[in-house]
């Protein structure tokens, strides 16, 4: 019999805790895929957020940690430089990156930490039961903006990758959605990017995900794609926004 | 061995450095910051690593990835810094990181002061951040316990799993005296637990979370036996001319040193006086100070601090046997012969001249 679809080794295979129609389960399978592709599973290091993923140490096959809210890139920071020959990443979500750990991850691609984070972006705190995040987008209701988000208000949306591009430290930035079988594959096509750009000692590596949350968004899984791409995907463009030396 | 001057936070640096540190992660504030420029100096020279921090809280997380690599790191502040360290202090101690925190006083609260303060003492010994946990706090009284203690506290760090928070006053950290630098430790425990990539052998995860209402129970009862431990085996304090003393001072730190020769003083003048000096202020030597409370008739806690934190703990220690007074300011460190002008007072109250 030949073998065309099996689990990635560097998912441990326990039954994740997502809701239905959740796509972090997919990105852990598309950074667990690259991991494997690239071999790199026994030298990874993965940091998890407070979020939907804090318990993604569960999840992949590799050494975990788990850091406070929002500090991922700074705990992956020392490790990295301690250990220089491992690989680093961080999984965290719009609240974790964009709000509580915008220093921090300001300052590790300044510095141009050589560490990949995973930025998954589903525009609101999805842990916490739907409270506005630095993501949520322009009239979209949530729990603390329950008349939607007004700039006189809130402010304007958070584009992390178009900020983060912007660092000298930084060597990859990408923006990718998880709505499409084509959008999946490259996204993991960048994840993989990502990682090889790290072990090439460039810098800062960042793939922002555009993810989904039904049970927030209050839409059917079907829906939810359907919000992505009319909603999220005009406002948070796909694509590679700096990818050094080219 | 050799002997040389050198400030207390240099030899903080220097002790931490032979105590095998490679990892220092820090962000200025006065009077800590020598400790961050000897580091930034050193480091890149012995293979270490040395990062200037974008904020204290990045800095006590920098600590949290670098001990989780089983590598003795560490992080240096004062009161500003330390209350914003707390929540990563929390998470250390939790996930039973070893690593030194020092911290070397200013006064507070809010920006306070940078002159000498003890008014940390809070903070330090009660956890300090959020949830059931005790850090070892370390109280150095010179330049050359600056660097002795500093190389015990990351002994003890890694013995049993825990953040070791090593305490001095500004004075301190800016004093220059004669120090004998210590050998170089070259032992290291094993850290089977460490994240260091996971060629060869199962993962391993550094976590805090524990859902499940059991599980939580089982890690805090765990974390309860280890601070049980601590206690009996870690306690550390010294004691001065306290057999036949009638008035007892209690003071540890630079405050030590001073009241040492306050009690010379009120001795000279026909009071019996005897000191205790907590070395650690966690876990705090109650049994000393209960033993002694049996034989003396007063104690008296000297603090650098108005409001007076150490007091609450001699209270404990002596369960209402003898009265304690309290002398103390913030932001000055007084000379022996006010506390002796004070001790006096204090004497006739008692009615011990
Ligand atoms: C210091 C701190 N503040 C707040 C919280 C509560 N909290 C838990 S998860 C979360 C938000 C997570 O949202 P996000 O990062 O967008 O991830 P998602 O759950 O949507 O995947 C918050 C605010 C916390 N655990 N710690
Ligand atoms: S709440 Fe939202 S982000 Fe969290 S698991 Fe459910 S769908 Fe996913």
């Amino acid at each position: 019999m030949k073998m065309i679809a099996k689990k990635p080794e560097s998912l441990t295979g326990a039954k994740y805790h997502y809701c239905p129609g959740c796509s972090h389960g997919i990105i852990h399978r598309l950074v667990a895929e690259a991991m494997d592709e690239l071999n790199i599973r026994e030298q990874t290091i993965g940091i998890c957020p407070v979020g939907c993923s804090v318990l993604a140490y569960d999840y992949f096959n590799c050494d975990m940690l788990e850091a406070a809210h929002g500090r991922a890139p700074a705990i992956a920071t020392a490790i990295k430089r301690l250990l220089p020959d491992r690989y680093l990443f961080t999984y965290q979500g719009d609240g974790d990156l964009a709000s509580i750990g915008m220093g921090e991850i300001v300052h590790a691609s300044l510095r141009g930490e050589k560490i990949t984070t995973i930025f998954v972006n589903n525009t609101l705190y999805g842990m916490t039961g739907g409270q506005m995040a630095p993501t949520t987008l322009l009239g979209q209701v949530t729990t603390t903006s329950p008349y939607g988000r007004k700039v006189e208000w809130e402010g304007y949306p958070a584009k992390m990758c178009e900020l983060l591009s912007c660092n000298e430290g930084a060597a990859y930035i990408c923006r990718t959605a998880v709505n499409s079988p084509a959008n999946i594959i490259k996204t993991k096509k960048a994840i993989k990017k990502a990682f090889q750009i790290q072990g090439q000692g460039l810098g800062f590596t960042l793939v922002e995900v555009l993810s989904t949350c039904p049970t927030n968004w209050g839409l059917s899984p079907a829906d939810s794609l359907k919000w992505m791409e009319e909603h999220m995907i005009p406002y948070y463009p796909l694509g590679e926004f700096k990818v050094k030396g080219e | 061995m050799q002997r040389v001057l050198m400030k207390g936070n240099e030899a903080i640096a220097e002790g931490a450095i032979r105590a095998g540190c490679r990892g220092f992660f820090g962000y200025p504030i006065t009077p800590s910051s020598e400790i961050a420029e000897y580091m930034a100096r050193k480091m890149p020279t012995i293979g270490g690593v040395f990062v200037q921090a974008e904020s204290e809280l990045a800095a006590i997380n920098m600590v949290y990835g670098g001990a989780a690599t089983g590598a003795r790191v560490m992080t240096a502040s004062s009161g500003p810094g330390i209350s914003l360290k707390q929540e990563g202090i929390s998470f250390l101690a939790e996930g039973e990181l070893p690593c030194l925190i020092v911290d070397i006083c200013r006064g507070g609260p809010g920006l306070g002061g940078i002159q000498p303060s003890q008014a940390d003492y809070f903070q330090a010994t009660r956890g300090g951040g959020h949830g059931d946990y005790y850090i070892i706090v370390l109280a150095p009284s010179s330049a050359q316990e600056m660097m002795d203690l500093t190389m015990l506290g990351f002994e003890l760090a890694d013995k049993h799993r825990t953040p070791v928070m090593l305490m001095a006053e500004g004075t301190l950290g800016n004093l220059i005296e004669p120090v004998l630098v210590r050998d170089e430790v070259t032992e290291f425990v094993d850290k089977p637990w460490a994240i260091t990539g996971c060629l060869g052998r199962q993962p391993n995860i550094v976590n805090t979370l524990h859902m499940p209402v059991e599980q939580l129970q089982t890690r805090n009862q765990h974390l309860t036996e280890k601070y049980q431990a601590i206690r009996s085996q870690e306690i550390r304090s010294e004691e001065f001319l306290t057999e036949d003393a009638d008035l007892i001072l209690v003071a540890y730190g630079i405050m030590a040193r001073i009241a040492k020769k306050a009690v010379m003083n009120a001795r000279s003048l026909g009071i019996k006086t005897g000191l205790i000096r907590p070395i650690t202020l966690w876990p705090y030597p109650y049994g000393v100070v209960n033993k002694i409370a049996q034989t003396c008739k007063a104690m008296v806690s000297i603090e650098i601090s108005t409001t007076g934190q150490m007091i609450e703990d001699i209270k404990l220690a002596t369960a209402g046997k003898v009265p304690i007074h309290y002398i103390g300011e913030i932001a000055r460190t007084p000379n022996p012969e006010e506390i002796t002008q004070q001790l006096l007072v204090i004497a006739a109250k008692e009615g011990l001249i």
